[in-house]
């Protein structure tokens, strides 16, 4: 290990192309730089109106989540060259591009799982022991959706509100997060203004996202414009709570 | 700089009953609120870089709410009273923001915004303004890109702002999140461009760079920037005039 260097594939393909000599690779580790695409949705875009149009569906499948992608990708690149080189200030530079893209890499692809056409179950409320729980940390479903969407609303700026499971309580509880930060983790902004809305401190492994909701603008402007407090109210007809359960299920268990 | 318009109007009972009727239940009570301020131009004055439909729902709607949500705010609130400016650095509260300070700094930006942006705007600045540019970013379109920059840059909601820092005596863009301007730590605006998506989502979706080049190029009020600096420079010391020589 004393003798290699980490070789990222990039760095080792050039090297091997230009006839290089023997880098010592029996000890080498080579580091694989993966790159990140988009994942498909597994409806059509048009598939859950009238509550969300499929005008809004496709830019912000295709035009925001795919600009998240695209400059965590970029992010990565420049983080392994920057490791590469030994540069700590480029590489404490990157941390905020990477929190902010990977962080909105992956709060979309939780979306769209959290979304489904209302004729494959979107809206049908929780049952078994999601349903159960929500009933005994909120007192009932509509209590829930009725905390849920009011929270969704008051959050300031960007975000998004999230059904959360605190694993060590044991409960289910309501959080908003700014930006593309996630629920549960504690905020390191070094923006002036940047509210970390979510509860304080660093939970970390203790909770599990079951259902979250984009707030950014976004995600509802041209439909409701400035009224986000609508797309909240219809938002709840297209949730997928199959897969809220299931997670549920997993992280409970 | 034209504040939001304070309108008062008088409870039907006369002043000199007030400390009368202290303690009974229906003390009379002068009530002053903020006005919403109308864009210096017609709605679609802007157009095609930013269309009439934006402007109804950005000033008519998002500007509005602000308003209309920190007045109700006041009415029961210790922070009644102040101008909007000392608002907003009260409800700072040195980044640890009361309530009003979301409604307070929203409703100052907006206010701030509309006054940056002019028909036929864009090209460059002149004379003085220009100067003090190019001696602190090295030239105008250095400036221009640091500005663009800054606001590609921002994550989440926020403004872009060209600033004049007290304490330095410079020119400088600075980016902040949400509602936060530059008046909280005592820096001196001198125009601003609004970077929340209700801002350009109708024009130009997710394409904020159009949007930024679009009020670079064709929006920017630089008399009206002008007339901020020549009043910046009644409180910063710039050195001395550029008295030119017979």
């Amino acid at each position: 290990m004393a003798f290699c260097a980490l070789v990222s594939k990039k760095a080792l393909g050039s090297a091997l192309r230009s006839g290089a000599a023997d880098l010592g690779s029996g000890l080498c580790q080579i580091r694989r730089l993966q790159t990140f695409s988009l994942p498909d949705l597994s409806y059509d875009y048009g598939a859950l109106e009238p509550a969300i149009s499929g005008e809004i569906m496709k830019i912000h499948h295709q035009k925001h989540h795919q600009a998240y992608i695209t400059n965590y990708n970029k992010a990565l690149e420049q983080l392994d060259e920057a490791i590469q080189k030994g540069d700590t200030s480029k590489v404490v530079g990157l941390q905020s591009a990477i929190k902010f893209n990977g962080g909105g890499h992956i709060n979309h692809s939780i979306f769209w799982k959290n979304l489904a056409p209302t004729n494959e179950g979107g809206g049908e409320p929780p049952k078994g022991a999601l349903g159960w729980a929500i009933d005994a940390d909120f007192g009932s479903f509509e209590a829930l959706v009725q905390k849920m969407s009011s929270e969704g609303a008051a959050l300031q700026g960007s975000g998004w509100v999230w059904l959360a499971l605190d694993k060590e309580l044991k409960k289910v509880r309501i959080e908003t997060t700014a930006n593309q930060l996630q629920s549960s983790m504690s905020c390191c902004s070094t923006l002036p203004g940047e509210n970390f809305t979510g509860p304080p401190g660093d939970k970390g492994a203790t909770s599990g996202s079951l259902l979250g909701i984009d707030v950014w603008e976004h995600a509802y402007y041209l439909q409701y414009k400035n009224v986000r407090p609508d797309y909240l109210k219809n938002i709840w007809k297209v949730i997928n709570w199959k897969h809220a359960s299931d997670a549920f299920d997993g992280e409970a268990a | 700089m034209v504040h939001a318009v304070l309108c008062f109007h008088y409870s039907f009972q006369n002043l000199k009953q007030k400390d009368q009727l202290r303690g009974s239940r229906r003390t009379s009570r002068i009530v002053a609120f903020y006005g919403l301020t109308a864009p210096p131009y017609e709605l679609d004055a802007l157009e095609p870089y930013m269309s009439q439909k934006t402007l109804e729902i950005h000033w008519g709607k998002h500007h509005r709410a602000y308003v209309d949500n920190l007045n109700k705010q006041l009415a029961n609130s210790p922070l009644y009273g102040l101008t909007l400016d000392e608002l907003v650095k009260v409800a700072y509260n040195n980044g640890n923001p009361l309530p009003e300070f979301n409604n307070a700094a929203q409703v100052w930006n907006h206010n701030f915004f509309w006054e940056s942006m002019q028909p036929d705007g864009g090209y460059m600045p002149a004379a003085g303004l220009l100067q003090q540019i190019e001696k602190d970013f090295g030239s105008f379109p250095n400036f221009r890109e640091k500005f663009i920059t800054t606001a590609m840059s921002l994550f989440g909601s926020g403004w872009v702002w060209l600033v004049l820092k007290k304490e330095e005596k410079k020119l400088a863009v600075v980016g902040a999140s949400n509602a936060v301007n530059p008046l909280v730590w005592g820096d001196i605006p001198i125009i601003t461009l609004d970077m929340w998506e209700h801002s350009y989502y109708l024009d130009y979706r997710n394409d904020r760079g159009k949007y930024v080049n679009a009020f670079m190029d064709s929006l920017v009020s630089w008399q009206s920037a002008t007339a901020r600096m020549a009043r910046a420079e009644a409180f910063v010391n710039l050195g001395e005039p550029k008295i030119p020589v017979a």
